[in-house]
C-alpha cells in the first residue's frame, strides 16, 4: 500500500464527537469535522492529526460581526486592528466588518487598501472594510463608491451618521447596486433627535436629559424602505431599536422589499432606566428603549423580521467616558460579551429562538447580506469554525477583555453559553 | 431623624421626613440673619468652593453669602476662569479643587448628573447648585419654605407651576418636593414645554390657563428663557403671554390668599404682569431671603458632619 | 435628686439671683435648650412667687456656635435663638441643666454676643459636675455633684421628658 508523499506534509485538524450545526447545509448531527491545510475536508488525509475533543459542544461556521469599530487609522488608543481582531476571537467571531468613521474615513481606495493590509498583517480573525456612503461621512457628496468596491469593501455605510439628503442617499443605493454592494445605514433623523442622549420617555422626562424620540429611528427606516423599493437594491437598518422600526420592516419585507435589520445585544438587554445613575457605559446611539421596545425586538428575532446579529463594538478609553453625561461618546465595546449574551437572553432566557437559528442568523444570513464566501462548513471552504459550548456559566470580566477598551455595562453579569475555541483558516486563534 | 448626607445633589433621593428636617433647620437660620451680628462660627475653618461652570449671578451669591454667614472661606471659580474651557476634564478639576482641601464644592452646571459625577469621586460634599435641566434642590427647598411659612403647611395644597417644565431643572426638583410633602401638583404651559409624559411623574398637565386660576394655592411661575428656546417650541412671546402669561385680568381671578412665586430673574410682561410681580400676592422677594437661610441649613448639614 | 431636692435647687437659686441682681426688670434668663429653656421658666416663676417682677426670658441655642461641628457624627438639631432684645444694659444669665467642661457655656456666650452687648453676663446651672476645661465658673449653682469623667448625669423634667422631675447619675459600663 503506497500514499502519497503530499498526504505526509499535509496539517490535519479532526474536531471529533461535537454537534455540529451548519445551517447553510442543513446539517445539524453530532459527528468529527475534518481540516487540512486550512480547508474543510470531506474526510481525514495525512497523519499525526491534531484531535479536538468537542463533545458537548456546537461546531459552528465562523461566526461573523457585520458591525465593528475597530478604530484605526486614526484612534489607536482607543482600539486597533490587532486588539479589535483579538476581541473578536475571543468573542467567536472569525470574520468582522469594520465600520468607516475612522480619521482618514475610509471613503477612498487608499485607506481600504491600508486597513487591508494592515489586517492582512495584524489581524487574527477576517477582517472586512466598509466603506463611506459620502466623503468624508460629512452627507454632502458621494464617496467613490465604484472604486471602494473594486478595493474591497464588503459595504458601504455612513455608520455612525446618516445621510439627511434623501436625494444623495437614493443616488448612493442606485450607484451600489451597479457596483453591487449593499447599503448599510445608521437610522437617525437629525431634526427629530436633535441634542438627544437618551431614549425620549420617562427617564429622560425624569432626569431631565435630552430625549432622542423612537421617532428619529423610525422615520429613516421607512425612508430607507421606500429607498429600497424605488432602486430594487438592499438596505439594511443598523441597530433597530425602536418598536415602530420593527413594525415598517415587518410589512416592508413581506411585500418582498430589500430591506433588513440587525440588533445589538445591550437593546435586548437593557432598558433605559439603566441611565438612572448616568452611566455613561449606559450612554450609546441609538440609546436603550423602553420595555415594549424589547419585547417588539424579541418578535421581530423571532418572526425572522430581523435575521442579524451584531455588536456595534465601539471601543472608548476610560478618559472619554469618564466625563459628563451629555459630554461622554455614545457606544459600547461588544465583541466579548455579543455571543454570551444572545445565548443568555435570545435561547436559554425568553426562548425567542432555538440554537440552530441563532448560529443561521451570525452564518449564513450575514454572507448572504454581505455576499462573502463564509459562514458555511462547506468541504473546500476556508475551515473557519466556532466551538461553542451553549451551557457554560461564566461571569464577564472587563478587566480580562482583549479589546484594548473597557466600556461595557456589563461587567460582572452572568452569562449561560459561549464560545470556547475560535478557529480561522484551520488555525486556532483563541482557546478558553 | 440624623441627618446623614454629605451631599445634597436632588429632591428626589431625599424622603419627606429629610425635606421637613432641612426646613426646620433652615428656620433656625432665618433667625441668624436677624441678629445684629449675622455670622455664626458653624463653619469656621471650612472651604467652600462655588464652582460655577453655567453663569448664575443670583444663585452664586445666595450660596457665597450663606457661606460667609457660617464662617467659611468662599472661592468663587466660574467657566469662564477654569481650566475647563482649556480642555480640562470635569474630573481633573474637581480633583484639584480637592486636592487644595475644598470642604464644600457647590456645583452649577450645564449637563444633568454632573453633581453626582463629582460626589462619587470626590471626599467633599458637593451641593447641586442646579444641574441642566435636572435638579435644582436648594430653589425647590426655598420655594417650600416659603410656602410653609405663609401656609403653615404644605400637604394638600394645590400648586400650579407655570412655564417651560421641560427645560426646567427648578421645575422637577419642585414637583419631586412637593409630591413627596403631600400637594397637589399641576403643570401648566404649551404642550411642546409640557408634555404628557410628565403625568407619569404624578402631576397633572394642562395647557390651560384658566383651569387652575381659582383653585390654585400657589401659582409659581417659571422663567420663560428667550436665549434657550428653539423657535419651534412656540411661535413667539406675544402668543406666550396670550395663552399662558398671569396677566392683571388673570390675577384677578386667583384666590385672594393664593401666593404668586417665581424663582427669578422675572421677564416683566412675559411670564406675568409687572405690577402683580410687585403686589401684595407676590412673595418673590421672601424667596430670596428665605434662600439664604435654606442655603445655610444645606451647607451646615452637609458639611458639618464628620467625613 | 428627687422633685422635692430639684424644687429646693430652684428655689435657692431664685433668692440667689434677687439677692445679687437689685435691678430684676434688666435680667433676661436665657435657656439653653431644651431643658435649660424649662428651667428658666421655672426660675422666673419662682422669683415671680417672691413678690419680684417678672424677669425676662428666652432661649439661646448653641448648636451653631460650638467648637467640635464636624468632629462628631451626628449633628445636634439646630434651633431659632429667641432673646428679648435688646440686650444693651442687660443682664443675661445664661440657664443650662448640667455645668460639665464649660464649652456649651462658651458658645452660648459667643452666640449671646451676636445678638448684641449686654452689660454683663452669668451663668446658673442646676447639677455642677465639675470637670471643666475652660476657664469658666458658674454664679448659681443648684447641686456640686462629684462624678467620674466617664459618667453620665441624666436630668429628667415633667414638661419636657414626660417623666417625674429627677436627677440620675448614671455609672460607667464595665467592658
Amino acid at each position: 500500500m503506497f500514499r502519497r508523499v503530499e498526504e505526509f506534509l499535509m496539517s490535519m485538524t479532526i474536531i471529533r464527537n461535537g454537534r455540529i450545526i451548519d445551517p447553510a447545509n442543513e446539517r445539524d448531527e453530532v459527528g468529527d469535522l475534518f481540516i487540512v491545510d486550512g480547508k474543510i475536508a470531506a474526510k481525514a488525509k495525512g497523519s499525526d492529526p491534531e484531535v479536538i475533543d468537542a463533545a458537548g459542544l456546537i461546531v459552528a461556521p465562523g461566526l461573523i460581526d457585520l458591525h465593528v469599530h475597530l478604530r484605526e487609522p486614526g484612534f489607536g488608543w482607543k482600539e486597533t486592528i490587532e486588539s479589535g481582531a483579538r476581541a473578536a476571537a475571543a468573542g467567536g467571531f472569525t470574520t468582522i466588518v469594520c465600520m468607516p468613521n475612522t480619521a482618514p474615513a475610509a471613503d477612498s481606495p487608499g485607506t481600504i487598501a491600508w486597513i487591508r493590509d494592515r489586517a492582512a498583517e495584524v489581524a487574527c480573525v477576517n477582517v472586512l472594510p466598509a466603506g463611506a456612503i459620502s466623503k468624508g461621512l460629512m452627507g454632502e457628496e458621494l464617496a467613490p463608491i465604484g472604486s471602494l468596491a473594486q478595493a474591497g469593501v464588503v459595504a458601504i455605510t455612513d455608520d455612525g451618521r446618516c445621510v439627511q439628503n434623501n436625494e444623495l442617499m437614493r443616488r448612493a443605493v442606485e450607484y451600489a447596486r451597479m457596483v453591487g454592494v449593499p447599503i448599510l445605514d445608521h437610522c437617525q433623523d437629525y431634526d427629530l433627535v436633535g441634542s438627544g442622549v437618551v431614549h425620549e420617555g420617562y427617564w429622560s422626562t425624569l432626569l431631565g436629559l435630552p430625549g432622542w424620540p423612537s421617532a428619529g429611528e423610525e422615520a429613516i427606516v421607512m425612508r430607507n424602505v421606500l429607498l429600497a423599493e424605488l432602486c430594487d437594491h438592499q438596505v439594511h437598518c443598523q441597530h433597530i431599536s425602536a418598536a415602530g422600526s420593527v413594525r415598517i420592516l415587518r410589512e416592508a419585507r413581506a411585500r418582498g422589499v430589500k430591506i433588513s435589520g440587525e440588533v445589538c445585544p445591550h437593546h435586548i438587554a437593557l432598558t433605559d432606566d439603566a441611565i438612572q445613575n448616568f452611566d455613561t457605559n449606559c450612554k450609546m446611539n441609538p440609546p436603550l428603549r423602553a420595555k415594549e421596545d424589547v419585547a417588539a425586538l424579541l418578535e421581530g428575532i423571532a418572526d425572522g423580521t430581523l435575521d442579524i446579529l451584531c455588536s456595534d463594538h465601539a471601543p472608548h478609553a476610560q478618559f472619554e467616558k469618564e466625563v459628563e453625561f451629555d459630554a461622554a461618546p455614545f457606544g459600547i465595546v461588544g465583541l466579548e460579551t455579543e455571543l454570551g449574551l444572545f445565548l443568555d437572553l435570545l435561547v436559554h432566557k425568553t426562548k425567542t429562538i432555538e440554537l440552530p437559528r441563532l448560529i443561521e442568523i451570525f452564518t449564513v444570513n450575514p454572507a448572504r447580506l454581505l455576499g462573502i464566501e463564509a459562514g458555511t462548513l462547506s468541504v473546500d471552504r476556508a475551515a473557519d469554525v466556532t466551538l461553542i459550548d451553549p451551557e457554560l456559566e461564566w461571569t464577564v470580566d472587563a478587566a480580562a477583555f482583549q479589546s484594548m477598551s473597557r466600556n461595557t455595562p456589563f461587567d460582572g453579569w452572568k452569562l449561560k453559553g459561549r464560545a470556547v475555541r475560535t478557529i480561522v483558516d484551520g488555525k486556532t486563534v483563541w482557546k478558553l | 431623624m440624623r441627618w446623614q448626607r454629605k451631599d445634597l445633589l436632588g429632591i428626589r433621593e431625599l424622603s419627606a421626613e429629610e425635606i421637613i428636617f432641612l426646613l426646620d433647620t433652615a428656620d433656625a437660620f432665618k433667625e441668624v440673619g436677624t441678629r445684629e451680628i449675622k455670622k455664626v462660627p458653624a463653619l469656621r475653618g471650612k472651604t467652600l468652593v462655588n464652582f460655577f461652570v453655567e453663569p448664575s449671578t443670583r444663585t452664586r451669591t445666595s450660596f457665597e453669602i450663606a457661606a460667609i454667614r457660617l464662617s467659611a472661606d468662599v472661592i468663587n471659580i466660574s467657566a469662564s476662569s477654569s481650566s475647563l474651557i482649556k480642555g480640562e476634564t470635569l474630573k481633573d478639576t474637581a480633583k484639584i479643587l480637592e486636592a487644595y482641601h475644598a470642604d464644600l464644592i457647590v456645583l452649577r452646571h450645564s449637563s444633568s448628573g454632573a453633581p453626582q459625577f463629582l460626589a462619587e469621586r470626590l471626599k467633599s460634599s458637593v451641593i447641586n447648585a442646579g444641574d441642566g435641566a435636572h435638579e435644582h434642590p436648594t430653589q425647590a427647598l426655598l420655594d417650600l419654605y416659603t410656602i410653609r411659612a405663609h401656609k403653615g403647611t404644605v400637604a394638600g395644597l394645590h400648586v400650579a407651576i407655570i412655564g417651560d417644565i421641560l427645560f426646567s431643572r427648578v421645575a422637577r426638583s419642585n414637583i419631586f418636593g412637593l409630591l413627596k410633602l403631600g400637594a397637589r401638583v399641576t403643570l401648566v404651559g404649551p404642550s411642546t414645554l409640557v408634555p404628557r409624559e410628565f403625568e407619569k411623574l404624578g402631576v397633572t398637565v394642562t395647557h390651560k390657563l384658566d383651569e387652575v386660576l381659582e383653585t390654585a394655592d400657589v401659582v409659581n411661575l417659571l422663567r420663560i428663557q428667550h436665549e434657550r428656546q428653539r423657535k419651534e417650541y412656540f411661535p413667539g412671546i406675544g402668543e406666550y403671554v396670550r395663552l399662558f402669561g398671569l396677566t392683571k385680568e388673570r390675577g384677578k381671578r386667583l384666590k385672594p390668599d393664593c401666593l404668586i412665586m417665581h424663582p427669578g430673574p422675572i421677564n416683566r410682561g412675559v411670564e406675568i404682569d409687572s405690577e402683580l410681580a410687585d403686589g401684595t400676592q407676590s412673595v418673590i422677594l421672601e424667596q430670596v431671603t428665605n434662600g439664604l437661610a435654606v442655603r445655610m441649613a444645606v451647607l451646615y448639614l452637609c458639611g458639618g458632619i464628620a467625613t | 435628686m428627687d422633685a422635692a431636692a430639684i424644687d429646693r435647687a430652684l428655689r435657692r437659686i431664685a433668692h440667689e439671683i434677687v439677692e445679687r441682681n437689685p435691678q430684676l426688670d434688666t435680667v433676661i434668663l436665657a435657656g439653653i435648650p431644651s431643658r435649660g429653656v424649662e428651667i428658666a421658666g421655672r426660675l422666673a416663676d419662682i422669683i415671680e412667687s417672691l413678690g419680684q417682677p417678672r424677669v425676662g426670658i428666652g432661649a439661646i441655642d448653641v448648636s451653631m456656635h460650638r467648637d467640635d461641628i464636624g468632629t462628631r457624627p451626628e449633628l445636634p438639631r439646630v434651633q431659632a435663638s429667641t432673646l428679648p432684645l435688646p440686650l444693651e444694659g442687660k443682664t443675661v444669665i445664661i440657664v443650662d441643666d448640667v455645668f460639665f467642661t464649660g464649652r456649651t457655656v462658651r458658645a452660648a456666650m459667643d452666640a449671646i454676643s451676636s445678638f448684641g452687648r449686654p452689660a454683663r453676663i452669668q451663668l446658673a446651672a442646676l447639677i455642677d459636675r465639675g470637670h471643666r476645661e475652660l476657664p469658666i465658673r458658674g454664679d448659681y449653682v443648684g447641686k456640686n455633684l462629684p462624678t467620674a469623667p466617664g459618667e453620665q448625669v441624666r436630668l429628667r423634667l415633667e414638661d419636657v421628658d414626660g417623666e417625674p422631675d429627677a436627677v440620675w447619675l448614671i455609672k460607667e459600663e464595665k467592658a
